[in-house]
């Protein structure tokens, strides 16, 4: 058997800026810096404690060298950093990483952390113009792809839904259970407004089949997380939320090119964190899973092994996935309903595990055990997903 | 030509890789390029071998498709990424399946909306958007 991260490494200190529609003057390396110190002080750990880093640079930062622009920021400057260029599987893959370099002996405490700005004051990059890039945007946008990811996910949705039926009024599901969840969560960009299947199914359509209701909205934010050897873990003041095993899946970079598109990379991950772990499916108490569409959401779930594939309809009609519920799933209401900041939104899924396995949920706490809890992240349009399992002292 | 001025979509920047396949479509060809070592076809063009055991350098030689093909997936986009689109939403950005064994993105035309079903026989037709570029736009196949 191959080596495993299994209780290797513990997460001990979070911080999260709320997601919003924009936040003027704020660039993404101030903002994450802020989510770093709010996470170093959760831990009760200082700057010079930090020895390691994985600072992944947001999609509109650009020109490389990013751990080192943030050390500088900070003041923070480890013997070890690299990023992990996941795109969305990043908020998984950071706390992966971290924990492979901890094993190593690379680092022994390390500060992960994803930014995203919305700047109004800022210049915008237009997008969907550029076809210079052979293996990408040449052959894509000459004819016309719809905004964000939104036409790509509606490729796998329209597959889906022509193999399995699992039309607009059954995927609404997830939005509405999420829903339920973000207005539990005064850290939720919705927290406020309730939502109905009639309205997901009624709101206007982006990208046949897909409606807005089914869709994240962009929002600025940031999120960060510090991974401590487990030994130095135990010596500090949070309760540690252990490492139990992860993966990461990379099926191809494009749908249009490569394999059957309704598969979810999620799976391939999955098999590699249920091994490390030894738990399976079965043995998950919650679930904090990657959100971009309702329609990753089905993927995932039936790709990770919680039902067959192709039967998330039928199953699901017995499924709560609200915090109170029997299959408690993405309890702060997830990127759709808590708030997606770009890149950091998979962040927020590991954060929002880490809160619900201290039992610190607040008003959105899981009332049955949160001892074993599950995390993906989802980079490019089922480019590259990546899967973790994060437990608790009793989990280990 | 008017139309040279007006087009006002994103048209594809040439590289050594991708010009035999646009001065093909110029000519209202398809192509696709194969490798010589071990034999399937492959889309996007590159330059090296992706098959699983080939190790093929300088290997991949152009060859002509059918031009036949099925829907594998389909959208109908209402909020297209780029301004150039917007006169023309609602419009089909699709993922064919050749005969050859390749995906592509392209447009569908000439089908109504409702009519798209997964699966659909399409075949290649062209939209000669400048005096330069041809797009390769799949249409009902003998329609």
């Amino acid at each position: 058997m191959a080596g495993s991260l299994r209780g290797v490494a513990a997460i001990v200190g979070i911080g999260e800026l709320k997601p919003e529609r924009q936040r003027r003057g704020q660039d993404a390396m101030s903002l994450l810096s802020e989510a770093c110190y709010l996470a170093i002080q959760d831990a009760g750990l200082t700057k010079r404690d930090i020895d390691g880093m994985v600072m992944e640079p947001e999609l509109a930062v650009g020109g490389g060298g990013f751990n080192p622009k943030m050390a500088e920021h900070m003041g923070i400057f480890p013997r070890w950093a690299t990023s992990s260029d996941t795109q969305g599987a990043a908020g998984v893959c950071m706390a992966l990483q971290a924990a492979a370099y901890i094993q190593a002996g690379l680092a022994s405490i390390v500060l992960c952390g994803i930014g995203a700005a919305i700047d109004p004051d800022a210049p915008r990059r237009r997008g969907g113009g550029d076809a210079t890039e052979t293996a990408t945007t040449e052959f894509q946008n000459p004819f016309g792809p719809t905004v964000g990811a939104n036409g790509w996910y509606a490729l796998i949705a329209q597959r889906h839904e022509h193999l399995y039926g699992t039309t607009v009024d059954k995927r609404a599901k997830v939005s509405v259970d999420f829903r339920y969840n973000a207005n539990h969560n005064p850290m939720a960009i919705f927290h406020d407004t309730p939502l109905t299947v009639e309205e997901v199914v009624n709101s206007r359509v982006i990208a046949d089949p897909l409606h807005l209701l089914e869709c994240v909205m962009p929002c600025a934010g940031a999120c960060a997380y510090v991974v401590a050897r487990a030994d130095i873990a135990r010596s500090l003041r949070r309760q540690p939320t252990y490492i139990l095993g992860g993966g990461l899946g990379i099926p191809r970079n494009n749908l249009t090119h490569v394999g059957e598109i309704t598969l979810a990379p999620a799976g391939l991950a999955a098999r590699d964190a249920f091994r490390m772990s030894g738990y399976g499916p079965r043995d998950i108490q919650v679930r904090e899973i990657y959100d971009s569409f309702t329609i990753t959401v089905i993927c995932e779930m039936e790709d990770a092994g919680f039902c067959q594939k192709g039967e998330w309809v039928e199953w699901s009609k017995d499924q709560d996935f609200t915090f109170k519920g029997n299959f408690p799933t993405n309890t702060h209401g997830g990127n759709l309903s808590a708030g997606q900041a770009s890149t950091a939104g998979g962040c927020a899924q590991v954060t929002e595990a880490v809160r619900q396995i201290r039992r610190d949920g607040g008003d959105h706490q899981v009332p049955g055990p949160t001892d074993i809890v599950m995390v993906t992240g989802s980079g490019g349009t089922f480019a590259q997903q990546s899967t973790m399992i994060l437990g608790s002292e009793a989990a280990l | 030509m008017a139309e040279q001025t007006e087009y006002k979509k994103p048209l594809p920047t040439l590289s050594n890789l991708s010009r035999p396949f646009w001065d093909a479509t110029k000519q209202h060809r398809l192509t696709f390029q194969r490798c010589k070592l071990c034999g399937p076809h492959v889309f996007y063009p590159r330059d090296i071998c992706p098959g699983p055991e080939c190790f093929g350098v300088g290997s991949m030689e152009w060859a002509e498709s059918s031009g036949r093909g099925w829907i594998y997936s389909y959208t109908i986009s209402h909020q297209p990424a780029h301004p150039g689109f917007v006169p023309e939403v609602p419009y089909v950005f699709a993922i064919v399946q050749l005969e050859e064994g390749v995906r592509m993105n392209t447009n569908i035309v000439g089908i109504e909306h409702s009519d798209l079903r997964i699966g659909m026989p399409v075949e290649v037709g062209w939209d000669d958007v400048t005096p330069e570029i041809t797009l390769p736009k799949f249409g009902r196949r003998g329609g």
